[in-house]
């Protein structure tokens, strides 16, 4: 036929030992480690500098004097990315900045890893082959809808951060910092910090049930010592934590103006008459992050469900997938924060190492492991606390927005389920357009399958065969690199 | 009632509505198999005269008819089809094809050159001509499925949803009495296997041989656009790829707008099994015969592309009807790309079947036990 056209060859580039995709804390580890056992790495991030979201450096023209102030552990950062400097200088890493890659596909042993650049995909592509890869996308914030949430002047917790050390900028002057989870203490100390007011940090969950695994707590003093002082700046900036309770409704005409915060039960149902005015002009809110599986599951590495209630991937002792040639670290295999990320970006590199070259295990990568045992066992413990309880579909109102992009509501979504024979996530999508529009349901996709109600749904992965926005023309050209 | 997809879902509507006692179990929810993936084309333009076209010429005519009493929600749409042809040579098989399907009933005009502007403005320059199908709609399947279940459901019938069948049930003589689910028997001297691209299982369940097959095929999905293209738009080779019997890979391009602004790109066909994973080579063949139909189309960004499996049969005609092999057992399925448009015309022939009517057109062509026979006599692949 003539416009079926036939199999072509297509013209194979260079190949690397070990291509890291993600250069936020587990990344970076992994590639500076990997380089200093001998690898040649390609550390392909889509940001312009590495850090991932947790290292937000302030823009350059912002002539910022003291970036540390806004980061616990600065040092070891800075630390890791003077390595990555002379690794650079020296030929071992190649640093693709402004890279997001769209998909990897397996071409015979190899990966080959396809990438747009520019802020919208329309810059470039780069395609280019590893032996091996390392998965570290990071995460994304969790967040659940209730009346009002769509308003101007409601910010994720996590983006506001991230506003505040990328740009140096409040989001507002009166802020409520709500939603359930250890990010968003640090959130409201940031904010105070950098002047604002925080009248309320409002906590769904309890602190209280941390008690009840003594073991893991004692496992994991660093934790300790993190909520201890994250407890004390709260006190000194006069914050007081309003545990088992929510925002269940935003009011203000053109943007915030208040919140009410009702009490929850242990469900997380609000309690009828509970509710409680607080007067703000930007309401920060965020339900905890979930892990960026799109590359992983796109070629297959089978994922678990994690203790709250996301899908993480399934990984060994030695940070390998299940599929073969594949590793990941930090939170793609479970929301674990920081040091976690660091030890196991360190680890997966030394794993990466073994196979390539062989030889023992270390010492070092043993104590490693024990670590990460340790921490894991905290997030595990972490993510049960702060796991959303079902009664928090009891927040939204028929017609409260979940899927902001096409505009669904929940009365939309609980009609096709009650009436149309919605089972699950994916069918929920096909009737209502729930997660079809530009973040493809990066943002409502756990409230959608909460929602659903379907259980053999719950903690699924979600399937983007596209991990970005790929212009056309970019596609077209993607089978012949030669083009590119 | 095995299946809750667009064909499941279509038998059960015309069953019901004819007074039977229907249930509707599916391992999954309501269209959550082909169905979902499917793009909902109505389409007459791709056959060529002979028992499959009938199918599609009846089914069109029952799909106005249920345009007008299932909702608007269905997005029922009869925009037409309009097939480019790119060469002086591809244009003569065109138009010899489409001297056939006029013969056969089918609504088509010849388009010159000059006159696809008009019809269609971003069109690249420089074809050679075309033919405009206006009987060629469109549904979006998912809804259509659950909208025809609910009216199914309002004429009597039960949904269970979430349940495998696990068995075929059949008494001493031989004859089905039922199936078996996760959640208990279903007993009904009736089984209808309209199981999509599972169809070879629940036959294999009934002891008989169904040679289903999965044929894949991936769909592009860009931003949303303002309406750039107003018909269903595709090459003519399509029609050739859609009758082809190879397992390779074929691609073609179709190309059409949709009402909430995305435009859907398709359409390739590969004999993979039920390969899952992203094939960057396939999705590239598609965008480059979409940017060369449309050159508009080069600079969107595509959000989204996903998969699905076509139940394909070796005729390239779907099984409807008796299974003379075990008494009771009927079959809706292996309609390949065609599901969507062939629905209601196969739930009227599986209906007439089961209530022993006189049916709407001859139903021997695609009598489930052919392939049976074929292979008997050494003919069969």
């Amino acid at each position: 036929m003539p416009a079926s056209s036939a199999e072509q060859p297509a013209a194979r580039p260079e190949r690397t030992e070990l291509a890291v995709v993600g250069a936020g804390p587990a990344g970076l580890a992994a590639a500076v480690t990997a380089a200093d056992g001998g690898l040649d790495v390609v550390l392909l991030d889509a940001a312009d500098a590495p850090g991932g979201q947790y290292y937000r450096a302030p823009a350059p023209g912002l002539g910022a004097t003291r970036p540390e102030a806004l980061h616990h552990g600065w040092a070891e950062f800075a630390a890791l990315v003077a390595r990555l400097g002379r690794h650079r200088t020296a030929g071992r890493i190649r640093h693709l900045t402004g890279h997001h890659v769209w998909a990897v596909e397996r071409s015979g042993a190899d990966w080959t890893l396809h990438a747009v650049t520019g802020p919208d995909g329309r810059d470039g592509a780069t395609t280019l082959d590893a032996r091996r890869l390392l998965i570290a996308t990071g995460s994304v914030e969790r967040q659940l809808p209730f009346p009002g949430w769509t308003l101007p002047g409601v910010v994720g917790a996590a983006g506001a951060q991230a506003m505040l050390k990328s740009g140096l900028v409040l989001p507002g002057r009166r802020i409520v910092v709500a939603g359930s989870g250890p990010l968003l203490q640090a959130v409201a100390v940031s904010l105070a910090r950098a002047g604002a007011r925080v009248p309320a940090l409002v906590e769904a969950s309890g602190y209280g049930a941390y008690g009840r695994a003594p073991l893991v707590l004692a496992g994991n003093p660093g934790r300790l010592a993190e909520g201890a002082r994250h407890g004390a700046a709260l006190a000194r900036h006069r914050i007081r934590p309003l545990t088992h309770r929510a925002v269940t409704a935003v009011h203000g005409t053109d943007r915030v103006e208040g919140v009410t915060v009702s009490r929850l039960d242990r469900e997380w149902r609000p309690l009828p008459g509970t509710g409680r005015r607080i007067d703000c002009d930007v309401l920060a809110v965020g339900h905890g992050l979930v892990p960026q599986l799109d590359l992983a599951v796109g070629i297959g590495c089978a994922t678990r469900c994690g203790a709250d209630g996301s899908a993480a991937l399934e990984l060994d002792d030695g940070l390998r997938t299940t599929v073969p040639g594949v590793w990941a670290a930090g939170e793609t295999g479970g929301i674990g924060g920081v040091r976690l990320a660091l030890t196991e970006g360190e680890l997966a590199a030394r794993s990466v190492i073994a196979d390539a070259r062989g030889g023992p295990g270390t010492a070092r990568a043993a104590a490693l492991c024990r670590s990460r045992r340790r921490m894991r066992a905290f997030a595990e413990l972490m993510g049960a606390v702060h796991r959303p309880g079902p009664g928090w579909t009891d927040w939204t109102a028929a017609d409260t927005e979940v899927c902001r992009c096409e505009e669904v509501t929940t009365g939309a979504i609980r009609t096709a389920v009650a009436e149309l024979g919605a089972g699950d996530s994916r069918t929920v999508k096909l009737l209502t357009r729930a997660g079809m529009g530009w973040c493809q349901g990066r943002t409502c996709g756990f409230a959608v399958r909460e929602l659903a109600g379907c259980a053999a749904d719950a903690g699924a992965p979600d399937r983007r065969p596209l991990a970005c926005p790929v212009p056309l023309s970019v596609l077209a050209r993607a089978d012949r690199p030669e083009d590119a | 009632m095995v299946g809750a997809g667009v064909v499941g879902a279509a038998c059960a509507y015309y069953a019901a509505r004819s007074g039977l006692v229907v249930a509707v179990v599916d391992s999954g929810p309501v269209a959550g198999g082909t169905t979902g993936a499917g793009e909902g084309n109505l389409l007459v333009s791709d056959k060529v005269p002979g028992p499959e076209l009938d199918l599609a010429l009846l089914s069109a005519a029952l799909w106005r008819e249920l345009a007008q009493v299932l909702p608007h929600a269905i997005e029922f749409e009869q925009k037409g089809g309009l097939v480019v042809a790119a060469s002086p040579e591809s244009l003569a098989t065109l138009t010899a094809t489409a001297s056939g399907q006029l013969a056969a009933g089918v609504r088509a005009t010849s388009v010159a050159a000059d006159e696809l502007g008009s019809l269609e403005p971003h069109l690249a320059p420089g074809l050679a001509g075309g033919f405009l199908y206006p009987q060629d709609a469109q549904v979006q399947p998912a809804l259509a499925a659950a909208h025809l279940v609910r009216a199914a459901r309002d004429a009597g019938a039960s949904l269970h949803p979430g349940q495998a069948v696990t068995a075929v049930l059949t008494g001493p003589t031989g004859a089905v009495r039922g199936v078996r689910t996760g959640a208990g028997d279903l007993l009904a001297p009736v089984v209808v296997n309209a199981t999509g691209v599972r169809g070879g299982e629940l036959a294999a369940l009934a002891g008989v041989e169904l040679p289903v097959l999965p044929r894949r095929g991936f769909v592009l999905v860009t931003e949303p656009l303002p309406r750039l293209i107003r018909h269903k738009v595709y090459a003519a080779e399509y029609v050739a790829d859609v009758s082809s019997a190879s397992a390779a890979l074929q691609t073609s391009p179709v190309v059409e707008g949709t009402q909430a602004g995305p435009v859907l790109i398709g359409a390739s066909r590969e004999r993979v099994g039920f390969d899952r994973t992203l094939s960057v080579p396939v999705v590239s063949r598609l965008a480059t015969a979409a940017a060369a139909l449309f050159p508009v189309l080069a600079d969107a960004r595509v959000l989204r592309t996903y998969h699905g499996f076509r139940p394909y049969l070796p005729d390239h005609l779907p099984a409807i009807g008796p299974d003379r092999r075990v008494p009771g057992l009927f079959h809706a399925c292996g309609h390949e790309g065609a599901g969507i448009g062939l629905a209601p015309a196969t739930a009227v022939l599986v209906t007439a079947a089961i209530r022993g009517e006189e049916p709407a057109l001859d139903p021997e062509p695609f009598r489930p036990d052919r392939f049976d026979a074929a292979s008997r006599t050494g003919h069969g692949s």
